[in-house]
């Protein structure tokens, strides 16, 4: 039931948009869409059925409590799923309307268009600070633009991420010497700098202080309208405060999908009721 | 970017999988590779003389008669010598190492034994011609033979030439002494705390926890890497050759000269007179490779059941 | 295990027992370091007093004469270490990347054993192996069949040391490369490889340090040679096959010359040996995750 449901709330959800402040988008058509998606590690069946839209522009949360297939959920969006052995997909995801799982479709074209930022910062090692924000150039192949596009493309990428003030002195230096928070702010900008039309982040501010992680989330907040975000996190505050929409998901499938102030106000389902008010999870 | 197809197959990614997944099959595919290349060219030998290869100690290159019997018995008699010196001793320096060490000291010493390991055996050879031989000849067999009244017994007995089986087997000793004292030490490490602590909550001394909970517990592993060091001894090839005096004789005494499989091939194949001699060359090649191959699997068996239980 | 009644009164004499056997192995640790310390130590006596500049460029004088050297011997070792490399090297860093990508799969532990018995074969059956496969068709000894004969013995070395410095390597560098959109291949050489590689060099190092010594195997592939030769189908002499012609020679001219090879050999083998073990190690070697 839950999975029939996505469709309903949408037109509500359209009207609902103008409500978070900061909120640009006013022509919320959906960017990525999931239907009727399942996922598996080996028998196991981690999100079951589930559908749901991703407005263009927009900050979607995803929340439950841990094993309930929100990272899952997210993975299968850019084909990260499918690099953990034993694992598959059944079901699709439209991106822009086309299916990212039809035969002959590539992982690394849909991987270009849907950045991903991790819960551990995870910068290379082996890279400047400069090299590790235009990393994503490498992968373009011939279509990489030139050295001194990159240094510009840098340093676009790294004052979006709200880093440029505190590295544009050390860019040649190795990216493991900067802080936890910083090296998560500039995976960020690694995965902005080639402008991808969405942005996957997993539980991004799990493993920082909540210094860092405040400043992670303004960052979030100032992307609203330029990149559809789609955010995993365990912290429903961070979601509350992040986020225009929500989706509550528990043992693999979708429970409710709702504006996000009013899936903490008044959810429909039962069950998003009582892990919002902390009687599980 | 979105101007770009969604679709299309990465070549560089089948290009990767194909190398990668080659240069991983090339390993399996040399062993094979060579185990019938060796086999094909001691055939002829193997097919003229049968199973009394293996028996027969006659080997003469005029008379086109091959028995391998006098290296077959030197290659093990040397090894098992060499694992007899050599076993308490790997023993005891990893049980210090592990055990007993004092921090300062465990570095140097450990560095130093893994450093035996490093010495080429030509090297070792240059050092048992020089040094260890004429050592035994002056010195330890006559002290043997005479002072300690062994020379009655078969072992120690005969004129003491200096290149013998003893003095390859104590050459063998100190090679094979890092491997198995690294593979002991390893293993000894895999014990878990738990073991250890419960035997001295039982009042064991130090040596009581060795000796009642932590050897046995390693044991199989400890065999493991003495029979990995038996792998060492029976195909080391230069110093041997270089100390062992090389003669085709099977004797009793440890005084006396002899032969193992890895240097009768090293001494006599570039000289061999003709066909037969050579394929008996490679039918020596051939037991030594069948030899070490079920010692080595044998080995890496044992050490690989102990790392498991200890995980 | 320990009988509790005996414990009391025997307590002392297990304290001295275990006191005694404690010193044993300290003893055995002593025994162990003491053969390296004596070779040492001779080869610097018999020597350091022929290694001079001759030694490394002069050519090997006639039988009878004093002095010479090994350039030749030396030229020929560098030269068979650098075909082994060429072999060994591509081989056993893509078999350990192949291993560490394929961890727990079938085939892959099937490798990883046979890489290990592979390892554990006598070099002369490699030795031998080689003129079948590389001399004996063509009729003559060259240097070619030599350093294939060391690339070989290299291969199981590189790979696995390859597939453990890998394995260091977290997984989330290698999600996040494929997340940016790199192919796999680019994930493993840019992102993967590139990380390992400081633990990777160790490792060839290693491998090198180890071939660097082997006489075995060149006994009958590059054969050995008087003279001057840098020629790859020609048999050509290394350091190792030069020691042990002068050390079973009856000439003390060439024993003097056996012992500064051996010490030049050794110097080189630890030279190596010390490199690949001071060398930086892979910054992921404690293991970030």
């Amino acid at each position: 039931m839950a999975a029939t449901e996505p469709r309903a709330p949408l037109t509500s959800v359209r009207v609902g948009v103008a409500e978070p402040a900061g909120a640009t988008a006013t022509s919320a058509e959906p960017i990525v869409s999931v239907r009727a998606l399942d996922a598996y590690f080996g028998a196991h069946r981690a999100v079951r059925d589930a559908s749901l839209d991703f407005l263009d522009g927009h900050v979607t949360a995803i929340i439950g409590p841990s094993g309930c297939g929100k990272s899952t959920l997210l993975r299968c969006l850019n084909r990260m799923h499918e690099t953990v052995p034993t694992a598959r997909t059944e079901g699709e995801v439209l991106l822009e309307g086309k299916d990212i799982y039809t035969r002959g479709v590539n992982p690394i074209e849909v991987r270009k268009r849907i950045g991903m930022v991790f819960q551990r910062p995870t910068p290379f090692p082996t890279m400047s600070i400069r090299d590790n924000v235009v990393a994503g150039f490498r992968a373009a192949g011939r279509s990489a633009p030139s050295r001194r596009e990159q240094d510009g493309i840098a340093e676009w990428a790294l004052r979006r991420a709200a880093l440029w003030d505190e590295v544009k002195d050390r860019l040649s230096e190795s990216a493991t010497a900067l802080s936890g928070g910083q090296q998560q702010r500039l995976c960020i900008a690694r995965a902005l700098a080639t402008k991808p039309r969405v942005l996957l982040l997993d539980e991004p501010t799990a493993s920082l202080d909540p210094l860092s992680t405040q400043k992670v989330e303004e960052l979030v907040y100032e992307l609203r309208g330029d990149v559809t975000v789609v955010i995993v996190t365990h912290n429903m505050q961070q979601a509350a405060r992040v986020s225009d929409r929500t989706a509550f998901m528990l043992l693999g499938e979708l429970v409710e999908m709702a504006p996000t102030s009013r899936l903490f106000t008044s959810p429909a389902d039962e069950r998003t009721e009582a892990y919002i008010t902390g009687r599980f999870g | 970017m979105s101007s770009t197809p969604l679709h299309g197959a990465s070549v560089g990614d089948r290009i990767y999988r194909v190398a990668t997944t080659a240069f991983a099959l090339s390993i399996p595919l040399l062993l094979v590779l060579l185990s019938a290349e060796v086999a094909a060219a001691a055939w002829p030998a193997l097919k003229t003389f049968g199973f009394s290869f293996l028996t027969s100690s006659r080997w003469d290159a005029v008379a086109g008669e091959f028995g391998a019997a006098p290296a077959i018995y030197g290659t093990i008699v040397s090894s098992v010598l060499a694992l007899l010196v050599a076993t308490p001793l790997a023993i005891g320096v990893a049980i210090f190492l592990s055990e007993f060490a004092p921090s300062w000291l465990r570095q140097p010493v450990a560095f130093l034994v893994d450093l035996l390991a490093a010495i080429p055996s030509v090297v070792y050879g240059l050092w048992g011609i020089f040094v260890l031989v004429p050592l035994l000849r002056e010195h330890v067999m006559p002290l043997l033979a005479d002072r300690l009244h062994l020379g009655g017994t078969p072992f120690f007995s005969g004129p003491a030439y200096g290149p013998s089986m003893l003095a390859a087997g104590l050459i063998l000793a100190i090679m094979v002494l890092p491997y198995i004292s690294a593979v002991t030490r390893e293993v000894l490490m895999a014990v878990p705390r738990s073991q250890r602590e419960a035997a001295l909550a039982l009042g064991a001394t130090r040596w009581e926890m060795i000796r009642g909970a932590v050897l046995p517990y390693a044991s199989s592993g400890i065999l493991g890497g003495v029979i990995l060091g038996l792998g060492r001894a029976l195909g080391e090839t230069m110093a041997v050759t270089m100390v062992i005096g090389n003669r085709h004789e099977i004797s009793a005494s440890l005084f006396a000269p002899g032969y193992t499989m890895a240097s009768l091939i090293a001494n006599e194949f570039s000289e061999a007179t003709n066909d037969l001699h050579l394929s008996s060359l490679m039918a020596v090649g051939a037991v030594l490779l069948a030899v070490t191959l079920s010692v080595n699997v044998l080995a890496r068996w044992l050490v690989w059941r102990v790392q498991r239980q200890g995980r | 295990m320990m009988k509790a009644s005996v414990s009391r009164r025997s307590m002392r004499v297990r304290r001295a027992h275990s006191a005694a056997m404690i010193t044993l192995t300290l003893i055995a640790a002593l025994l162990a370091t003491l053969p390296l310390l004596l070779i040492l130590a001779l080869l610097l006596k018999q020597g350091a007093g022929a290694v001079n500049w001759a030694f490394f460029t002069a050519m090997p004088k006639p039988v009878g004469e004093a002095g010479g050297g090994m350039a030749n011997a030396m030229a020929g070792t560098v030269m068979l270490i650098g075909i082994a490399s060429l072999i060994g090297l591509p081989a056993g860093i893509g078999a350990g990347l192949y291993l560490a990508e394929h961890r727990g799969e079938r085939v892959a532990s099937i490798v990883r054993f046979l890489s290990d018995v592979l390892n554990g074969l006598p070099s002369i059956v490699i030795g031998i192996f080689a003129w079948q496969f590389l001399v004996r068709p063509v009729r003559h000894f060259s240097a070619l069949a030599g350093g294939i004969a060391l690339g070989v013995m290299m291969i199981p070395l590189v790979t696995r040391t390859t597939e453990e410095m890998v394995r260091l390597v977290p997984d989330a560098l290698r999600e996040a490369a494929l997340a940016l959109g790199f192919p796999r291949w680019r994930t493993s050489l840019t992102v993967v490889l590139r990380t390992a590689l400081p633990g990777i060099v160790t490792g060839a190092l290693v491998a090198v340090a180890r071939i660097a010594g082997e006489t075995a195997p060149l006994l009958f592939t590059a054969f050995g040679n008087q003279f001057w030769s840098t020629s790859l189908a020609q048999p050509v002499s290394a350091l190792p096959l030069q020691i042990f012609t002068y050390a079973i020679s009856p000439y003390d001219e060439w024993h003097v010359l056996a012992w500064a090879g051996a010490l030049v050999l050794l110097a080189l083998v630890l030279v190596i040996s010390l490199l690949a073990k001071f060398a930086t190690r892979s910054r992921f070697a404690r293991g970030s995750d």
